[in-house]
């Protein structure tokens, strides 16, 4: 198997983005990608996107976008895994340069969910929870998660202001990220007033809709030392991916979230690697007790000590261990199939040493997590600068 | 955006209408609704069980902001039940105060409508929880 890295990082526009469509998005991200390449052709092209077809009637998005970038010929391949496509989209153009089919790859992700109303946008992102076991009776992914937050707070005593540190402490980082969607400061006392959505839950808990595109440039080891620039050259350690049940129900130990701690034993254990040697992390906050049953999960922290992180200051930038300080899921943007290669970016924003008032001192190695539905689906990537 | 069709609605009426389950002949380990490969130990032969309808809450919320299909019914009660022999279920907590919903309560599954497509299209018939 050879060895990746990453050579080009590049974002879109994100926010609600009106004025451009899923492609143009797309085709902003892929650019910038490109251009820090400093490469203008690529051998294969993935893309992670959950339900465009729900979102803009949209399918077929790989010769899409191939098209659309000029390069129409080249493979292109869509992945969906829901919240987690991204990341699925980034380990299939991993896995295709350790296989030896492609030298060079544009792994991406997009999702433009405002063209749709609100309950249209709902019902889509529902999609990705069981249909006949869970959405037919009213559920939310709010309300699946909020069941989740209850059974922890229960076990572990988890409070209701420990799950609102968390959404303070991601806010706080992405008022420091020009990219980030919601760059305003929140109290504790702002997310326990602000409004219920799924009981414990309130709407500061939840992440944002986010129209977004991310993509980056993976390079077998040879081609990436040629486009370095000078530039660190951050290496794919480790990789690992898991699934579950996706229905909650079916889950014997609904405070845990077994796929992700299967998923990052993998990439742990590729990269050979601990968690201890981790020194930055971007985790799908999609909702704040899913940040504290992440980082249980990847051995980040013990079992039950996930409402104590961002309370203690742990995870806070200045911390012993960063974690989101891109602003995370909640402050920075949510485009669904967008997230798993964003959180990439970022981490290779960290590692470059590129993140300006946002930069984890000393950062070498960092760890991504992304994942599907209620942990259905979970890729762990990590990312260390090359000796 | 309804997923509600005549067809899909009417082969899922075993599960919701008459709560049949099936039992792994390996295993014992009770599947519902039914399905063709056990998910504890792989087998594929089953004998058909129908669900005692008496559970207690594992977890619950209070949904504020409901999908289009539940839009009226807010705010309702959402939980997971687990009923006798470990089979567990999600759906709606009915005929009770969703603030005074809590872990352990006792319930039992009731046959109710649980959503509408519109004025003239399928109504949906399944399972609520209600205090036992």
């Amino acid at each position: 198997m050879r060895d990746v890295a990453i050579v080009g990082i590049g974002l879109s526009r994100w926010g609600e983005v009106w004025d451009a469509s899923l492609r143009t998005l797309w085709t902003e991200a892929a650019l910038a990608a490109l251009d820090d390449a400093g490469i203008d052709h690529v051998d294969s092209i993935t893309v992670g996107s959950m339900a465009p077809g729900l979102f803009v009637g949209q399918e077929h998005l790989g010769g899409l976008l191939a098209g659309e970038l000029g390069m129409a010929g080249v493979p292109a391949t869509r992945v969906e895994s829901a919240c987690a496509s991204g990341g699925v989209a980034l380990r299939t153009g991993f896995a295709e340069i350790a296989a030896g089919l492609a030298d060079i790859v544009l792994a991406t992700g997009v999702e433009k969910m405002t063209d749709v109303s609100g309950d249209d946008c709902t019902a889509a992102l529902a999609a990705a929870a069981d249909a006949e076991l869970e959405v037919f009776h009213g559920a939310t992914f709010p309300a699946l998660y909020a069941m989740m937050a209850r059974v922890h707070m229960a076990r572990w005593g988890t409070t209701r202001e420990q799950l609102a540190m968390v959404a303070v402490k991601n806010h706080r980082h992405g008022s420091l990220n020009p990219h980030a969607q919601f760059r305003q400061q929140i109290t504790v006392k702002d997310v326990l007033s602000s409004a219920k959505v799924a009981d414990p839950l309130n709407i500061l808990d939840c992440s944002p809709i986010t129209d977004g595109a991310a993509a980056v440039v993976l390079a077998d080891m040879e081609t990436a030392r040629k486009l370095a620039h000078g530039r660190p050259l951050i290496r794919i350690a480790g990789v690992g991916q898991a699934s579950d049940h996706i229905a909650l129900q079916s889950r014997p130990d609904m405070a845990a979230i077994p796929a992700t701690t299967a998923a990052a034993q993998r990439a742990f254990k590729m990269a050979g690697k601990t968690p201890a040697d981790v020194h930055v992390a971007e985790v799908h906050d999609c909702f704040t007790i899913a940040e504290i049953m992440v980082l249980e999960a990847l051995g980040l922290c013990p079992a039950g000590e996930g409402g104590r992180q961002a309370e203690s200051g742990r995870t806070a930038l200045g911390g012993a261990l960063p974690v989101n300080p891109s602003g995370g899921l909640k402050s920075k943007g949510h485009p669904v199939g967008a997230t798993g290669v964003a959180q990439a970016v970022e981490i290779v924003t960290q590692l470059r040493g590129a993140a300006g008032k946002r930069q984890v001192a000393n950062a070498r190695v960092g760890l991504t997590q992304n994942m599907g539905g209620t942990g259905a689906s979970t890729v762990v990537h990590i990312l260390e600068v090359a000796p | 955006m309804s997923t509600l069709n005549p067809a899909r609605t009417a082969r899922e009426y075993p599960a919701r209408y008459r709560l049949e389950a099936a039992r792994c002949e390996a295993c014992g380990a009770v599947s519902f609704p039914a399905r063709l490969v056990c998910p504890a130990c792989r087998g594929r032969k089953f004998a058909a069980v129908t669900l005692a309808p008496e559970g207690k809450v594992l977890t619950w919320t209070v949904i504020h902001v409901g999908p289009p299909s539940h839009k009226h019914d807010v705010p309702y009660a959402l939980a997971v039940i687990e009923l006798g022999g470990g089979v567990r279920v999600t759906c709606q907590i009915a005929d009770v105060d969703p603030a005074k919903v809590e872990a352990g309560m006792a319930v039992k599954l009731e046959f109710r409508r649980i959503q509408q497509d519109g004025e003239a299209g399928v109504i949906a018939y399944g399972h609520k929880a209600v205090p036992a």
